[in-house]
């Protein structure tokens, strides 16, 4: 009875399409609302606003504001127009859609920036290590494998070791909730250098896990007695 | 309406401010931000009746890495955290081993550092814990939404 009944709706919905084709350029020249541009449903008034549609996701106007348009410098303050936008210093770099918006490590290494390592001798070149640090990891996301050589590109080693990283291989317990609280990587990573999004998730979680990884089932889905 | 209004009780008012808050910043663009990285330093300012200082990270990186303040110069990890005060930067320390007229600009330039809004709390801007839909410092109240 239902096949039927979607039947006869599907011939009906062709033939509608069929008519309204040769009156296509009629109806294209009908002015449209802004409702139906928008896509925003018209709500009834006194009714719950609590349906609204993404109503936890923040989202960015603009990445790089004029230091006067902001919002945390005072516009009043004469010298705040003398500070130079960031959108100015970030022209022709690479971008990324979260921190910054730009890419640092890229900036760097194509030439565009050649920040000194020194406070005052600009000749200074950085003690640049080459080790990747591949971490294991227990949910089913790929490896993290951690580059020496950016980060001392940038950092030198007393700034992570042994304050931060006990250089030995198993001293140090990272995990994302530390990190997300400014605790190990998060020292940095979340403040100034690339932050925690989905969208970066993959820049330490870099290796893919072996072909017959299976991700480990939890203990409470082993001891369902409904199962 | 005016009737309405005054029937309600301190718990109603309270809720439809709270509805109404929420709606706001739900439905609203958000507000400008400052730049990622930006740490506003007020650990004394307002106290002092200056504006808090801004201090742009972003500036400093493209013109030093990041050794050279921390770790060179002694700047901890922590907005904040290094107790910074005019004093010290005329002795020389923190900011004033650049910002003495040689390396970069000279302090009596008051209001390139001190340029923020009054009453802005010491913090670096765009921070993960900052962005997070519900607060890690406090426990969350189950049910209020």
């Amino acid at each position: 009875m239902n096949k039927t009944i979607r039947k006869v709706a599907g011939g009906a919905g062709l033939l509608a399409v069929s008519l309204a084709l040769p009156m296509a350029a009629v109806a294209q020249a009908v002015p449209v609302t802004s409702a139906e541009v928008t896509g925003s449903t018209p709500t009834k008034m006194n009714v719950s606003n609590a349906n609204v549609f993404n109503r936890l996701l923040k989202k960015e106007t603009d990445p790089n504001p004029d230091p006067w348009e902001d919002g945390y410098h005072d516009p009043e303050n004469e010298a705040t127009h003398a500070l130079q936008p960031p959108k100015v210093a970030y022209e022709g770099w690479p971008r990324t859609p979260f921190g910054n918006h730009v890419d640092w490590v890229k900036a760097l290494n194509d030439g565009l920036i050649n920040p000194r390592y020194d406070r005052v001798d600009p000749t200074v070149e950085p003690l640049v290590m080459d080790l990747d640090i591949v971490r294991p990891v227990r949910a089913s996301v790929p490896d993290v494998v951690f580059p020496h050589k950016p980060h001392t590109e940038w950092l030198h080693c007393s700034n992570c070791h042994p304050k931060i990283f006990i250089p030995q291989k198993g001293a140090n317990q990272i995990n994302m909730s530390a990190i997300l609280l400014g605790k190990k990587c998060g020292v940095c990573h979340g403040k100034v250098s690339f932050p925690v999004t989905t969208k970066s998730c993959k820049l330490c979680h870099s290796k893919p896990k072996p072909e017959d990884w299976e991700p480990p089932v939890s203990e409470a889905s082993l001891k369902n007695p409904w199962r | 309406m005016k009737d309405v209004t005054t029937r309600l009780t301190a718990y109603w008012k309270a809720a439809a401010l709270a509805l109404v808050a929420s709606v706001f910043w739900g439905v609203s663009p958000q507000p400008a931000h400052a730049e990622y990285g930006d740490v506003i330093i007020n650990n004394y300012s307002d106290a002092a009746g200056m504006r808090p200082a801004v201090f742009p990270h972003w500036y400093h990186r493209i013109r030093f890495r990041c050794n050279v303040c921390h770790a060179d110069l002694g700047f901890k990890f922590k907005a904040g955290g290094n107790k910074i005060t005019m004093a010290k930067i005329i002795d020389g320390k923190f900011c004033g081993a650049c910002h003495n007229g040689e390396i970069a600009w000279s302090v009596e330039n008051c209001g390139l550092c001190h340029s923020g809004k009054p009453g802005t709390p010491t913090h670096i801007h765009g921070s993960t814990v900052q962005r997070l839909v519900a607060p890690t410092y406090k426990p969350v109240q189950q049910g209020t939404n």
